[in-house]
Parts: C-alpha cells; structure tokens; sequence
C-alpha cells in the first residue's frame, strides 16, 4: 500500500521511517500529482501555519478536500490534527481547516515549549502502555458525537477517530513504537484502500 | 481529573521541537511587526532581538540578550515558537529567556561572548538550546553540554553564503568519513575533535548527528536555501537576508516556499522572479570580525 506523507514541513521524515518500517510504501508528497497516487495520507507534525500557507501556494488544499470527501484513509499528528479538525482556537484568524473531523481544538493549549512533556497512555485497544510526546500539543475543547476517543490525557481527548480520520495530539512518530501507525495501516487496508 | 505523571524538559521533548521546526524557515524579527510579516509568510519560528546582524557588525559595541519588553511583544504578536539569543556562557541571560518561556534559546556567537573558555551547561534547563558549529567536533561539543539542535554558522550578517557551506560540507564530510573509521581508530577521532569517545562512537555509527542540523549565517535568495538543503542542511535560519532586502514579505514567502521544495529547479526559478534586491553582500576578507570565530 502507498502511504503518501504531506511533506510541506515538519516531522515528515520520521513518520516516512515509521511507516516503511511497518510494512507499507512511504511516498513523500508536495504536489497534487503526487496525492493522486496515494491510497492513505499521513499528516505530520510541524508548525499549521506554515502548512496551511503551504497547501495554499502549492495549490493541494483543493485536491486534498476531494481526497478527504471520497474517504481517504488519513492520519494527522498535532499539527496535522489541527488542520484536521472542524474549528481551530487561538489560531490566525485567516487560519483554515479541512473540517473532516468533528473536534475543536485550541492551538498549544498545553503551553509553551516549556510545558512540553512526555507521558505513558493507555491506548483503547492496545496492550501495555503507548509513550505519549506532546509538543507544543493542541488541547481538545469539544468533541463530537460521531468521534471516538481512544485515549485520554487527564480527561482531555488525545488520540481520536471518525471513520477513516485518526488524530493524535501526540507524536507517535517519535517513540519509536509504530503499533499505532500499524493500527493505522490496518483499518486503512480494511477499508479497501490500496486494493484497486 | 487526577494528575497524569508528565516529564518536562527531556531530551525527547527538546529534541522534539526541533524535529517540528525541519523544513521550515526561522527569520530574525527586531519588534512585533516584522514577527508578523514572517508568519504570514510561513516561518516555522522567529528569533527575537535587538537587531539583525548585518547591524550589529556596522555598530559595533557589545550586542547582549533582548529587552524582555520586546521579547513579550513579539510572543503575543504571533502563534509560531518565539526564539531568542543569550551569549556564549552567559547562562545569567538564558534563565531570564527561559522564565519569559521563550521556546528555544540561542547560544549564539551573534552577540558579544561573555566567556571565553566556557559555553552554557544546557543540561541544568527545561528550555532547550541551538548552537552553532563550524565543524563536526564543535558541534559535539555543543552537543555534549546539552544542545538539543545545532545549527551550521557561517557568517551573520553577510548575505555571503561561502561560510555557511564551508561548515555545512566540513561537519557532513566528516561525518561520512568517520563512519570509514574502525574502533581503534576513534579514539584519536575524538581527540582531533576534542569531542567524548561515547559520542563519537555513536556518531560512527549511526553517520549523522543526534540531533537536527539546520543552517544559518549568510541566507539570502531562495537559491541559498536550496543550496543548503542539497547539501543536508535539515532547515534553515534566515537573518538580515528577509529583513535588509529590498522587499522583506515576498523574500519571505519565497525562502519558505524554497525550502520545502528546494530540489525543484522548476519552482525555485518561478519564486526566484521578481523579488527586488537581495541585501547587499559583503566580502568575507574584507571582513572586521569573523563571528563564527567565537565559540570553543
């Protein structure tokens, strides 16, 4: 299966390692022509600005909505949550999202680099516990019915899923344990991705 | 809710930030407007301070931490990590930045160094450091006393980029030649670099540093930022190249879009067009001060 990484900016790199090392075929993706070969997307960590500027100029935003709408498997970490989301807090006031899943979330609601930190979740799901790296992390405000929470960080939603859209505030990219990029790589097959 | 057990200021956690910033553009910004120019144009970060380098090497006189004031100022002004620069061991300063809770701080040969034998002990802060190397045995050095990025040098305030390659090509052939190296042979490896043994065998190893390399000191074309990146620069800081050009915010936007396209000839001729003139440039013979001399 070819799972394209949005490689505007960020922690593309590592999430590329992540997914090889798990069995599928990263493809690194900067154009529109580069999406429309992909069966799963994985939307990494980095700054949402940026991105956001990023899908703007290099003219992706458009095809990625089309992507999201037909059901595309998508995995969005942080920043890629954020862009995931419905409604983004403390943003840029000119700051857009793709709306596919149904959270508000409040850009580093957690603080300042400062308060970045590292924790052990419990991942609904999974045995043992997955090391959770929050940096710079988005805080989840609201959460909507048709969103499952599948963990939790002292009662806020940090590991969420709405049909084919999965959204951490955390980086599993990071930790060096690629159960949940497995997980991720299972329902997206599940879901017919990659076998056309 | 109970309290979960979080650990702040780890190594991950440092590293972490940095891992965000790849790809992206830091831009020296002097008060809150310029912070705002350079997030509209997609920075991944700013570097505050009182004034870019190219301005610093005309006055002269010694260049120090930022006012808090306008530290404060640009952290409200803008959503993206705000950086700010303390001196070479002048851990005095970077506990001040630290408690404004400035997401990165620079020990940076920029500004006038307040020690001559010592850099900052990084480890004893939440806050995580980028230093700057001119070769691969400084950046171990950094590296040991706790900074989580580092950043090639080359030389602030110049628009001249020979430097930042001359130490972007020392610290990456090094590296590829150490891994030539057997286990006999690393331990006067780590002599020449003065570096620990255990880093340098970890480096032989692996072929590359534990922690991101960007680059600085002499950006200042979007074909500079392509540059940099061919050769395995990770991101890029931009300082007087945004702000001393013609027209800082279209510079700008094209640096960023360079960057993360920087292997795309096609696309860096179309941002390169029309962008006015680049800062003016200065020779490095001609050259008072050479600051990417400072640092030990």
């Amino acid at each position: 299966m070819k799972v394209g990484v949005l490689a505007l900016q960020g922690a593309f790199a590592s999430h590329a390692a992540m997914l090889g090392g798990a069995g599928a075929t990263p493809v690194e993706v900067r154009r529109a022509d580069q999406l429309a070969e992909v069966d799963a997307l994985v939307m990494p960590g980095g700054e949402s600005t940026t991105m956001s500027m990023l899908l703007d100029v290099t003219e992706l935003r458009e095809p990625l909505a089309d992507r999201l709408a037909d059901g595309m498997p998508v995995f969005g970490t942080c920043a890629g949550m954020i862009l995931l989301a419905v409604e983004v807090l403390d943003g840029r006031s000119d700051q857009r999202s793709l709306g596919v899943i149904d959270l508000d979330v409040r850009r580093n609601g957690y603080g300042r680099q400062v308060d970045s930190f590292e924790t052990d979740l419990e991942v609904e799901g999974l045995d043992g516990t997955f090391h959770g790296v929050f940096i710079r992390a988005p805080l989840v405000e609201r959460v909507g019915p048709a969103v499952e929470v599948l963990a939790e960080v002292e009662g806020r939603p940090v590991l969420c899923r709405q049909g084919n859209v999965l959204v951490s505030a955390f980086h599993p990219e990071l930790a060096g344990d690629a159960r949940i990029h497995r997980r991720f790589l299972e329902a997206a097959f599940a879901s017919g991705a990659g076998t056309a | 809710m109970s309290e979960t057990n979080r650990s702040t200021g780890t190594q991950l956690v440092k590293r972490g930030l940095a891992e965000m910033l790849k790809g992206g553009v830091i831009m020296d910004v002097v008060d809150a407007g310029q912070a705002r120019i350079a997030e509209d144009a997609g920075a991944t970060a700013v570097m505050a301070l009182e004034r870019v380098p190219s301005d610093i090497r005309r006055d002269g006189g010694v260049a120090r931490m930022s006012d808090p004031e306008m530290i404060e100022a640009i952290q409200e002004a803008v959503t993206i990590p705000v950086m700010a620069k303390a001196r070479i061991g002048h851990f005095a300063e970077a506990q001040i930045l630290e408690s404004l809770g400035v997401d990165y701080v620079d020990e940076s040969e920029v500004l006038t160094p307040a020690d001559e034998a010592h850099h900052i002990d990084k480890w004893a802060f939440t806050v995580p450091f980028v230093c700057g190397a001119t070769n691969l045995g400084e950046a171990l050095r950094r590296i040991s006393e706790g900074a989580c990025l580092i950043r090639s040098k080359g030389e602030a305030g110049t628009g001249n980029i020979v430097e930042a390659v001359r130490h972007l090509r020392s610290i990456l052939g090094d590296l590829r030649r150490i891994t030539q190296a057997d286990a006999a042979e690393l331990f006067d490896w780590a002599k020449q670099l003065r570096a620990p043994l255990p880093l340098v065998q970890e480096v032989a190893e692996t072929g590359r540093l534990p922690v991101p390399m960007f680059c600085a000191g002499g950006i200042a074309t979007p074909a500079d930022a392509s540059l940099v990146m061919q050769l395995g620069a990770e991101a890029v800081f931009v300082g007087s190249g945004i702000f001393k050009s013609d027209d800082p915010a279209p510079r700008a936007r094209a640096i960023v879009e360079a960057t993360t396209n920087f292997a795309d000839p096609t696309l860096l001729a179309k941002v390169s067009r029309g962008l006015g003139d680049a800062m003016p440039g200065l020779e490095i013979g001609s050259l008072e001060t050479r600051l990417a001399d400072r640092g030990w």
